[in-house]
């Protein structure tokens, strides 16, 4: 099978001397078949009964030693998916709000606040007086309120209830999905999924949205933390793909999640960049972005995106990568192993995830900056060691505008209409110029070729008129192809997107339309989609779950992509999956996500592996809610 | 002539040789299209549990095979790769097969009474599930291939003993 659609991944894979190192192609072919029993999502392992798995053609076991069905098996694998996403996101968010907290009490001083304004906005929303207040005091109390979110309180969540229209907080009151602490949210899925407690598969997805709303508010945490600690993004130009690795600087690329190391290191780098020289690297430090962390980054520093995802091995296989520190999330164990072929050194920095065999340098917000000057210096001692023999750097590097974050967009759209930004937007989907809008978000996925689903859907979306966000690896497939720019939306975007663009990006004085994709962050900004998309809801008087707005992970990986793909779906999004989730062994299950969740909460999801049906369905969807809007 | 052999010491018991079973004799060949097919796939080896070990239990497709000499039907028949193949027009759902076959693993389809037994996978060089077993405790090889292997393995076990 065909291993990516990246060309400058493809040159280094087949670059000689390199298909003898293992990569997570190889090692997937070495996984299949597949255990069809995993594929459906029919086997438990919930006890020490088990595993159980139920027969899918009928001949053998019908239950579980327990009783438990297959829908029983399968909505409670799904919850417990769900619950490992939420712990994931709000763990994210929870790192930021201890380090603004620590700031605000004098332990950590290389976190100021950046960004006072966003400061004052989060906290209003969340209902804390800002009046009079320093601004460490005010950073104290948000993030004291932040940290009540996580822990079981009389009241909802406050960032999954500020965060959402009032006719979603009705549906959710109506159901009993509102969750009331993110933690323990998780912990009740973990209860609830344990050996003989709810076995009605349609409690359980219930109890599974419940969580997925605790990790929208976990998502927007994240994001506003991030925003309040190191700025809100504006729009950026950089570049992306393989080609940003330099033959003559010290290459360090930050890889993982979280801006709280990250940012740091982007902050200071160029204070040893005389180091780098003395070292023999006349371009001194070349920061590079990979995955979620490269897209914190790239927001608001304008670092260029290395590569993503499935392909993050295929950085190292360069031979020009001197560290890669990484912090949490989607980092492949085997980068150590790749590592060991190069010079490369692999950081490990956080506590709760090390690699055997790489450097760990704890990091702490304490002294954050001492932290970071010892890593870059590690990078700068492993510069020393590269071997020119080895190193392949594809030319290819693409441009790409990043940095929408919703304030960059709606201060776009405000030197269209100062008055009234949203109404430039709200008008052009009235009157047909824009059809609708796709967010684009999700990982890659080692069964598809790399950004296939990505690229054919949002060419023919485009050329329908769909207005398309992106955030996290989804973003990062679009700028490695070249659709962060102006250039795609002259050659893709149909005529009446292509003058929207083209209206709001010029009045923003880009010279030009704005791009085909708008890069609105890493993935849990896809907070920043659903407050654009609360913000049209509440401006036009209608709920979400009515606007022409779609989501689609064409190539979904983690469990964070079906928790945000549940919150999606929650939010009232049909929302489409590329890949087949571990579902479909529980036909129950399979309809209640698919048709019937519809009929409760207005989303629902669509599941379609092949690109061209899935725009296809999404375009339908589109049709379906304009209609209903009567346009 | 390739058999099935059955490593039975390397058996873990996951099923997906019975899996890939049904898939292969599936209309759509596909996991996903299958379990949505009515009536659907059946398949045709079975594993059991004896003395603590797994024992996948498949047609030895027998010469004579006890089954094609019982069938009163007609219905099954050796074909031209020396499988033991049974053709469900000609089944009348009688079940002697059933009742003479040594290894117990002639079944009967599920919308209808007649006969379904193992077809060595005719469309493809390496049956389903030999092609699915994780562990290779399934392996498609010309008996003395398997002999071979199997004296060289135990030739080693008896130096050991002889002369350990």
């Amino acid at each position: 099978m065909e291993r990516t659609t990246d060309g400058s991944s493809t040159a280094v894979l087949n670059a000689a001397g390199r298909e003898a190192v293992e990569t997570v192609w190889d090692r997937f072919e070495k996984q299949s078949p597949q255990c069809g029993f995993g594929e459906l999502g029919t086997c438990c392992r919930n006890c020490l009964q088990g595993p159980c798995r139920i027969d899918p053609f009928g001949g053998g076991a019908t239950q579980g030693a327990c009783g438990a069905t297959a829908d029983t098996i399968v909505a409670r694998n799904l919850a417990r998916s769900i619950a490992a996403g939420t712990a994931a996101h709000s763990g994210h968010a929870k790192h930021l709000v201890h380090a603004l907290l620590k700031w605000a009490e004098g332990k950590a001083p290389d976190y100021p606040v950046k960004d006072e304004a966003k400061l004052k906005a989060v906290a209003t929303r969340v209902g804390i007086p800002i009046d009079g207040k320093t601004t460490q005091t005010l950073a104290k109390e948000l993030a004291e309120k932040a940290l009540a979110d996580f822990s079981e309180k009389e009241t909802p969540v406050t960032w999954a209830a500020t965060n959402v229209t009032a006719g979603r907080v009705e549906t959710f009151l109506k159901y009993g999905l509102v969750p009331t602490g993110i933690d323990s949210v998780v912990s009740e899925v973990m209860h609830r999924t344990h050996y003989g407690v709810d076995a009605d598969p349609v409690n359980l997805l219930l109890g599974g949205v419940k969580c997925a709303l605790a990790d929208y508010a976990g998502c927007h945490m994240g994001t506003d933390l991030a925003d309040i600690l190191f700025g809100t993004p504006k729009p950026v130009v950089s570049r992306m793909n393989l080609g940003v690795l330099k033959d003559d600087a010290v290459n360090i690329a930050l890889h993982g999640h979280n801006p709280v190391l990250s940012d740091v290191i982007a902050q200071m780098a160029k204070d040893l960049n005389g180091e780098a020289t003395d070292a023999g690297a006349k371009g001194g430090i070349n920061l590079v972005g990979v995955c979620c962390t490269g897209n914190e980054v790239l927001m608001r520093h304008g670092i260029p995106s290395a590569t993503h995802s499935v392909s993050q091995e295929v950085a190292l296989l360069t031979g020009a990568v001197d560290a890669m520190v990484v912090d949490y999330q989607c980092i492949m164990p085997s980068l150590q192993t790749v590592a060991e072929c190069y010079h490369t050194r692999i950081i490990t920095t956080m506590p709760i995830a090390k690699i055997s065999g790489a450097t760990h340098m704890e990091f702490n917000e304490e002294n954050a900056r001492e932290t970071a000057k010892s890593i870059v210096r590690m990078g700068i001692e492993a510069f020393k060691k590269r071997d020119p023999n080895k190193v392949s750097i594809p030319k290819n590097a693409l441009n790409a505008l990043a940095g929408f974050s919703t304030e960059a967009i709606v201060e776009a759209l405000a030197k269209v209409n100062a008055e009234d930004p949203l109404k430039p937007l709200i008008d052009n989907i009235v009157n047909g110029n824009i059809q609708g809008v796709c967010l684009f978000a999700g990982c890659n996925n080692v069964r598809v070729p790399q950004d296939q689903n990505f690229i054919a859907m949002a060419k023919s979306l485009a050329a329908q008129n769909v207005l398309l966000l992106a955030t996290g690896c989804a973003a990062g497939a679009f700028g490695r192809h070249g659709l962060l720019t102006s250039e795609a939306t002259n050659q893709y975007a149909g005529d009446g997107l292509k003058a929207v663009l083209t209206a709001v990006g010029e009045a923003a004085g880009l010279g030009g339309p704005l791009p085909l994709v708008l890069h609105m962050g890493s993935c849990v900004d896809n907070s920043r989609a659903a407050d654009l998309a609360v913000a049209v809801a509440n401006k036009l008087g209608v709920d979400v779950n009515k606007l022409p707005v779609v989501a689609s992970a064409p190539e979904a990986t983690t469990e964070k992509a079906i928790a945000i793909g549940t919150w999606a779906v929650a939010a009232g999004l049909p929302t489409h999956v590329g890949v087949v989730p571990p579902v479909l062994g529980g036909a129950l299950v399979a309809k209640v996500l698919t048709e019937d969740v519809k009929d409760l909460l207005g989303g629902y999801f669509i599941v379609e592996t092949d690109p061209e049906s899935s725009a296809a369905k999404l375009m339908d969807a589109i049709r379906e809610r304009r209609k209903g809007l009567g346009l | 002539m390739k058999e099935v052999f059955v490593r039975v010491d390397r058996c873990l018991g996951c099923h997906s040789c019975q899996i890939a079973c049904a898939v292969e004799h599936s209309a759509s060949k596909k996991l996903f299209g299958a379990i949505l097919e009515s009536p659907g796939p059946r398949y045709r080896l079975f594993i059991e549990k004896a003395d603590g070990l797994n024992i996948p239990l498949t047609c030895r497709h027998c010469d004579p095979a006890p089954c094609a000499e019982a069938c009163v039907a007609g219905s099954i028949t050796r074909d031209a790769r020396g499988a033991v193949v049974q053709n469900e027009n000609r089944c009348i759902g009688c079940w002697t097969c059933v009742m003479v076959c040594p290894y117990g693993v002639v079944g009967r389809k599920q919308d209808r009474k007649v006969a379904v037994k193992c077809d060595r996978c005719q469309d493809r060089e390496v049956p389903a599930c030999v092609g699915a077993c994780p562990t290779k405790a399934l392996l498609f090889a010309e008996p003395d291939e398997f002999g071979a292997a199997v004296r060289k393995s135990r030739a080693g076990v008896l130096v050991g003993t002889l002369l350990g």
